[in-house]
């Protein structure tokens, strides 16, 4: 998990301009629409190579154990229908023209457009990834705040100690320490899947969708927790020992309505950006969490492509994840300004 | 004269008594590195107790002769776990450091080479963070086969734009000194004023870099040899270790999984620690710590 | 009647250097001071003479790596940790250097407000907006956040907060930096009501002249140390009065006093002499000066820390 202490700085390089909000917002969208989509014509592309590389034969990949009973007339079947027979550069082109209209290819997994099986996909990652994303948050940014607050004491060790702990600990042994306790030894939540097994998943109730959602939610959400935790504590500490906090102190401030009224709101604004920015980290990790749990979202869909050699749909996660950290980074960053009063919320900031 | 500003309240009183926090440091750092010399070396000399299946003593608890117990073929636990904390090391450390030094070279091309050469890298290096850490890593993963090499590329691939965004600002600031415009006034070439300046000043920021990719590096490793793209599934990957656990679960073996990411932890932990201390000891600016 | 009264205070740091070395740093050495109600003293001297340190001192707000001794009296009983937390903010007051000391993230209302709550007024919004119109400050600016007020704006809501709890003693800790002329005699003039009002106060301050507008009586500080506390009237004439060789070249240093500057620099704090603390710069140094450090004794009016006085 990446500890990296950030306090973005609010800086404006630009003087106040005249009143145009409508201009002003429509060029705002557009400058980051181009961001986007240059950002993603180069994943498209670097992934587009790098599947070029790959050794691994798409038709093998596919059929798995039984390409050895291809004949090579079926081969060269599959390989026309798939296209694999035409030069790389015509391929390319022949992608990226698809990609333009929004036809991201046919999983050769699941034998159904890639677009569906991403939207279905990720209908089933997105309650986990919202509760993950919500409590790591939320526990993290109070964990980081009572941290603080007892700086040098017994609490701020343990609480540094064990956010330390888990930044370390690899999220699939977290996972798999939750699974053996709560789901194999004490039996309280299943073992595996999003709904229970035998049962068509439409017709699962709300109470079983978050029984089986538990267990990885919590892997997610202890992991994410750390950084949080970490960060939000050093911002505090930094909070405490300003001048504004001593001139509160002078006043007669202290204990936890100090750190509600001066530290909390001062510490929360670089907080609220990070978690935004996290959502690149949970998503990986959901890749790890669905692994542990068989939680059938789109982070395993990424394993079963990657292992299975799914190109179609490997690249088009690549994609789809792409969009969601920008999104993620692009809110993260207005909800900053709103937060922030120094800040104007349309105003360039200097760029790094 | 600069007044000392303020440490925040309730810091621990820091008197003359108290133990030198950078000798403390410089011992922690020797101690973690023995301690880490010592796993590699275990690792090695254990490969072939590590691989040698007892079907006897299959799915043993852990005991005095079995320190982690046995897994589902009767290997010893601990051994198979000291050869993958071993593998998890090397190739932690290889891919560090390719990550490092992409890092480096990308970014003095940035402060040398003009500032086409810095918007490119300042591109690239958006790209590759546009991405998430683990899709990127299967991506690459894949792409390469799996497999030793596949492991490394993924995770050195994945871990140098970080550290190259942190460098090519250090860059920028380097070469906007006044040393640096007099020397291209004396007619220095690019080249040299990459070599001179800018590997000198980013040099201290860059070996903190590496160190601190390290657990990040070792921990992606981990993952992907867990998802199976890493090596193949008989090697004794920490990786493989808890991927054969998860399939053992039902078997009741709490030793499988528990322990060797136990060892995981402390190595990775280990090293953490390590990254932070040699930061303590080398960046000018904890002098009030 | 004597409200504040600080013996022999010494203040000092450990700090880290570059490779594994440590040193000390002795910002005070024997800061004496006296203040009593109703009156201005103000503490002069060099910038970075470590000044602020008396303020954050008496409140019990220096750092905890900071190693205090000496004695701290108000009201006659000597002033512990637990007597500082009681008195902050209701009978000890600080009126800090500038806006940097708001918090930048919450409307200036609030937090005038929270400071009236903080000395349990019953009915804080209405306390805090009576404090803000006292010193006619204009409707609205309750809503403005710190970045946005003017210089004269800020000090007043400074000097708003630090009075709403009718404090006994202020402490202004420079409170004139940098501000227009205006300002700075309206802030100057605004501490000598508060005290003719019954309040002590302790104007801490580098701008002698402005200080003596004011002051009754004057406290100059030098290196960490207090070199003499004596009337405002002895900063007169060629500076006879003044019993310090210091305090004599500091009042002829003043541009309208012949603008003569004294050669040499104040000593490092984490290199102190052994002997008296002025004596390198000295125009009546002698060989015992720099045996001991010189202990405060009176001499007319006045107290002073000098063998040659």
């Amino acid at each position: 998990m990446d500890v990296e202490l950030l306090t973005p700085t609010p800086e404006t390089t630009e003087a106040p301009r005249p009143p145009s909000p409508s201009r002003d917002v429509a060029g705002f969208v557009v400058r980051r629409l181009l961001h986007l989509l240059g950002l993603l014509a180069g994943v498209a592309l670097v992934g587009f190579v790098l599947m070029e590389l790959s050794p691994v034969d798409p038709i093998d990949a596919y059929v798995g154990g039984d390409a050895v009973r291809l004949g090579e007339q079926q081969r060269e079947a599959i390989a026309e229908r798939w296209g694999l027979n035409d030069p790389p550069a015509e391929r390319l082109a022949h992608w990226a023209s698809n990609l333009v209209r929004g036809d991201l290819g046919t999983s050769t997994i699941f034998n159904a457009p890639v677009t569906q099986v991403m939207g279905q996909r990720f209908t089933a990652s997105l309650a986990l990834l919202a509760t993950a994303w919500v409590l790591s948050g939320v526990i993290g940014f109070a964990l980081g705040l009572v941290a603080a607050a007892n700086h040098g004491r017994h609490l701020d060790r343990a609480i540094r100690w064990t956010a330390y702990t888990l930044a370390s600990a690899p999220t699939f042994w977290v996972g798999l320490l939750l699974l053996t306790v709560f789901a194999v030894q004490l039996g309280w939540v299943p073992t595996s899947g999003a709904t229970p097994i035998g049962m068509d998943p439409a017709q699962a109730t709300l109470f079983q969708r978050l029984h089986h959602l538990i267990l990885p939610a919590l892997t997610l959400s202890i992991v994410g927790i750390a950084p949080v935790t970490l960060h939000t504590r050093t911002r505090a500490l930094e909070v405490l020992g300003s001048e504004a906090v001593l001139f509160a102190r002078a006043q007669g401030d202290s204990g936890w309505g100090l750190i509600r009224h001066r530290v909390m709101r001062n510490a929360a604004v670089p907080a609220l950006m990070l978690q935004f920015a996290s959502i690149s980290e949970l998503l990986g990790g959901s890749v790890l969490a669905e692994q542990v749990f068989n939680y059938p979202g789109l982070g395993q869909a990424t394993v079963r492509a990657g292992v299975q050699g799914d190109v179609p749909l490997l690249l088009g996660i690549a994609l789809f994840a792409t969009v969601l950290v920008f999104v993620g980074n692009q809110v993260g960053d207005i909800a900053q300004r709103m937060v922030d009063p120094r800040v104007p919320v349309l105003g360039r900031r200097g760029r790094r | 004269m600069t007044v000392p500003t303020l440490v925040s309240p309730g810091h621990p009183d820091v008197t003359l008594h108290l133990p030198d926090r950078r000798r403390r440091a410089l011992w922690t750092v020797s101690i973690l590195l023995i301690v880490l010399a010592a796993v590699v070396v275990a690792g090695t000399l254990l490969a072939d107790v590590a691989a040698k299946p007892d079907l006897l003593n299959r799915r043993q608890a852990p005991s005095l002769s079995h320190p982690f117990g046995t897994d589902w073929l009767g290997r010893d636990l601990l051994a198979r776990t000291l050869v993958g904390l071993r593998l998890s090391l090397v190739v932690g450390t290889l891919a560090a450091a390719v990550s490092a030094v992409i890092a480096l070279l990308l970014s003095i091309v940035a402060a040398s080479l003009g500032r086409w050469a810095d918007t490119a890298v300042g591109w690239l290096v958006d790209l590759f963070l546009a991405v998430p850490h683990l899709v990127l890593l299967i991506l690459v993963a894949f792409a390469f086969g799996g497999g030793l090499t596949g492991v490394v590329v993924a995770v050195a691939v994945t871990h140098w734009p970080s550290l190259a965004r942190l460098l090519r600002a250090e860059g920028r600031r380097v070469m906007e000194a006044d040393y640096v415009h007099l020397s291209r006034n004396l007619g220095k070439s690019r080249w040299w004023i990459g070599r001179k300046h800018l590997l000198r000043h980013l040099l201290p920021q860059f070996t903190v870099g590496l160190v601190l990719l390290f657990p990040h590096a070792i921990l992606h490793e981990a993952a992907l040899s867990f998802l199976g793209f890493g090596l193949p599934p008989d090697s004794p990957a920490v990786g493989i270790i808890l991927a054969d656990a998860m399939r053992e679960l039902s078997s009741g073996a709490w030793w499988l999984a528990l322990l060797p990411g136990l060892a995981l932890l402390a190595v990775v932990k280990a090293v953490d620690v390590l990254g932070d201390q040699v930061r303590a000891l080398t960046d000018p600016r904890s002098v009030h710590e | 009647m004597t409200l504040l009264t600080v013996e022999d205070l010494s203040i000092s740091f450990v700090q880290y250097e570059a490779g594994l070395r440590r040193r000390k740093l002795d910002v005070v050495t024997g800061l004496d001071l006296e203040a009593a109600r109703g009156e201005v003293v103000a503490v002069v001297g060099a910038s970075g003479s470590g000044k602020s340190l008396l303020a954050h001192a008496v409140l019990g707000l220096l750092p905890s790596n900071a190693i205090e001794r000496g004695k701290i009296l108000y009201d006659g009983a000597e002033l512990d940790d637990r007597r500082r937390r009681e008195l902050r903010g209701r009978d000890i007051a600080l009126v800090p250097q500038s806006v940097a000391f708001l918090d930048p993230v919450t409307r200036v209302g609030d937090q005038v407000e929270r400071a009236a709550r903080l000395i349990g007024e019953p009915e804080p919004a209405r306390a805090a907006e009576k404090a803000l119109r006292r010193r006619h400050l204009p409707e609205g600016v309750e809503k403005l956040y710190p970045h946005q007020l003017s210089g004269g704006m800020a000090r007043r809501i400074l000097a708003a907060i630090a009075t709403i709890g009718r404090p006994s003693l202020i402490i202004a800790d420079e409170p004139t930096p940098g501000l227009h002329e205006a300002v700075v005699a309206e802030t100057l003039t605004d501490l000598r009501r508060v005290a003719d009002d019954g309040a002590g106060v302790v104007l801490i301050t580098h701008d002698l002249e402005g200080a003596l507008t004011v002051a009754d009586r004057v406290a100059v500080f030098y290196a960490g140390t207090t070199v003499e506390q004596t009337r405002a009237e002895a900063f007169q004439g060629d500076g006879e009065a003044l019993a310090h060789p210091y305090s004599r070249a500091l009042w002829r240093a003043l541009p309208a006093h012949g603008f003569q500057a004294l050669p040499g620099g104040q000593p490092a704090p984490d290199d102190l002499p052994s002997g008296c603390l002025f004596a390198d710069r000295c125009p009546l140094v002698a060989d015992q000066c720099r045996d001991n450090r010189p202990l405060p004794r009176r001499v007319g009016g006045a107290t002073v820390r000098c063998i040659r006085a």
